[in-house]
């Protein structure tokens, strides 16, 4: 347990000692500004749905682009065999890793709260219920996107690969729900609970459904327990 | 103690470890020596637990390798190949996220930071970051990192390689005064380096274990290793075919005439000298001696005609 959070704070502290988590975060704010401030004088709702419409396709660039360096680089630079030689299980060194990018996407969406205030101080009728649940849906997704981007990084020792694995595994579960017209009618009702959007979309509506939640905390073991085999498999090379 | 027992690593098809079987006794320190490519540093990697073998036994402290991964890492201090280091880091940093991961903290800390800034000169650099420091530094801050817990196992794959002359001298200083109470292992391929610091070498070759004992005892399992240069002038056809009878318990390997000077290369094993019967029949043959002059076989041959020209004889 003790592991986990060393190495937590060792990633967080290499992301702000690196300009990669200033450029993040500069960049999902203005992305963010831009797309959510464009539309909420217009729309003349008090509600934010236009923010948490767009920040799941910000995060789908984004998440692959903070987690692409987190064990790629390690291969890479070969600090794998000095931090693998240290007492250190797989399972703490992936979690510290993975907990790490979460926060910083988590960072990245606190910023977000600007717009929040600025719904506060202008708008009437808000419904808080509906924001908290959107923020939920939005880490959630922030959790899954950086469990994908973890796994990624895994399997290669190049973070451009790493980088293009990320975008396109999220982006297959991002699209799912986007193609169902061209799937066979049986499988349609699968598929569409692989979805990303399907769940995200159930929770920001104010629906926090077990089942959803089940979705994202199974689908983020999954990648998380796949990227700990793969750094056991490594050392069967 | 280490105890390796019929280690075997493949790399899918080829063979870097085949069998290798050698025991390290507590206090020891280890050479490690081979060409590049031999499987030294395939050696080193799984008795760190950083590869698995595809066949045999690690045992550290009498714990296998395949079941104490863990309990086995907390033992050793490593230095990789390379030394690879987090070089974004700050020097004091990389130390402390060391400790923690291996939960030394508090006061406990302080004493190992203390000591490991003593023993390795890291005072001047201590705050710098990694990328900023010299090779020789980095070398001293990885080996800091690898001492930290005062392990009693200290593995070292090829420490001095790619350091200045007086870097090495430095390291190897360094690695006498903690060979004097935990085990060490070094590995290199370049013999000086760790002959001089060592209590025992290995030699392996292409995977296996091809010579094992102290340097005198590797020197001593060679016979004939004494070679006998000579170089005299105006010696009569009949008088240098004549040596070999005045001295027969010489071999002549190599005869060459230039004008007046013949050099002669003569060898013989170690408790047969031919010096006096050679320098008498030069006295009786009226030769001009110019040069005579013993060469006994370093180890540095022995590691060439053992690794280059296709092991034991």
């Amino acid at each position: 347990m003790s592991n986990i959070k060393t190495l937590y704070v060792k990633e967080l502290k290499s992301y702000f000692n690196s300009p990669m988590a200033y450029i993040f975060l500069v960049l999902f704010a203005i992305f963010n500004g831009y797309f959510f401030t464009n539309t909420f004088f217009l729309i003349n709702q008090s509600d934010m749905r236009s923010l948490f419409g767009v920040v799941p396709l910000i995060f789908l660039f984004f998440i692959p682009a903070i987690t692409m360096s987190l064990i790629a680089k390690e291969n890479n630079t070969g600090t794998m065999e000095m931090i693998s030689t240290l007492p250190i299980r797989d399972v703490d060194f992936v979690i510290g890793k993975y907990l790490a990018a979460v926060t910083l996407a988590g960072i990245g969406l606190a910023f977000t709260l600007v717009h929040f205030f600025t719904l506060v101080s202008v708008g009437t009728n808000i419904d808080y219920g509906a924001v908290l649940c959107g923020y939920l849906g939005l880490v959630l997704v922030a959790g899954f996107y950086s469990a994908i981007g973890i796994f990624s990084s895994s399997v290669t020792d190049n973070q451009v690969v790493a980088f293009i694995i990320a975008i396109t595994i999220v982006l297959v579960f991002f699209l799912l729900d986007k193609l169902l017209v061209f799937m066979p009618a049986g499988l349609s009702g699968m598929i569409q609970f692989l979805s990303v959007d399907f769940h995200l979309s159930n929770i920001s509506r104010g629906v926090v459904d077990s089942r959803n939640l089940i979705y994202f905390g199974s689908m983020i073991w999954l990648f998380l327990i796949v990227t700990v085999r793969i750094l056991e498999m490594r050392k069967w090379r | 103690m280490i105890r390796v027992e019929n280690l075997v690593k493949n790399y899918g098809d080829v063979k870097a470890v085949r069998s290798i079987n050698f025991d390290v006794k507590d206090g020891e320190i280890l050479g490690f020596l081979g060409a590049n490519g031999a499987g030294k540093t395939t050696t080193l990697k799984v008795i760190t637990g950083y590869l698995t073998a595809t066949a045999g036994n690690v045992y550290v402290n009498d714990l296998n390798i395949a079941e104490h991964s863990l309990e086995i890492r907390r033992q050793i201090g490593y230095l990789a190949e390379l030394n690879p280091l987090y070089l974004e880091m700050k020097v004091f940093d990389l130390l402390e996220f060391t400790a923690q991961i291996r939960q030394i903290e508090g006061k406990e800390f302080r004493n190992a930071l203390t000591r490991v800034i003593d023993q390795c000169g890291l005072a001047g650099v201590l705050h710098r970051t990694v990328g900023e420091c010299s090779k020789g530094y980095r070398q001293r801050i990885g080996l800091a990192t690898a001492i930290l817990h005062d392990p009693q196992i200290l593995i070292m794959d090829e420490p001095v390689t790619g350091l200045d002359p007086n870097q090495i001298v430095e390291i190897r200083e360094l690695i006498k005064e903690l060979g004097r109470e935990k085990m060490v292992i070094i590995s290199s391929h370049i013999l000086q380096e760790i002959e001089a610091t060592v209590d025992r070498i290995i030699i392996i070759h292409q995977g296996e274990i091809i010579a094992n004992g102290t340097s005198d005892e590797l020197m001593s399992s060679f016979r004939g290793q004494t070679q006998l240069k000579l170089e005299i002038k105006g010696g009569s056809e009949a008088s240098l075919s004549a040596l070999k009878d005045a001295a027969p318990e010489a071999t002549i390997t190599n005869q060459a005439a230039i004008g007046e000077i013949t050099k002669i290369d003569l060898e013989y094993a170690k408790d047969a000298d031919p010096r006096e019967a050679v320098f008498r029949h030069a006295v009786k043959s009226k030769w001009t001696v110019l040069e005579m002059a013993t060469h006994r076989a370093q180890l540095e041959d022995i590691f060439r005609k053992l690794t280059v020209e296709g092991g034991p004889e």
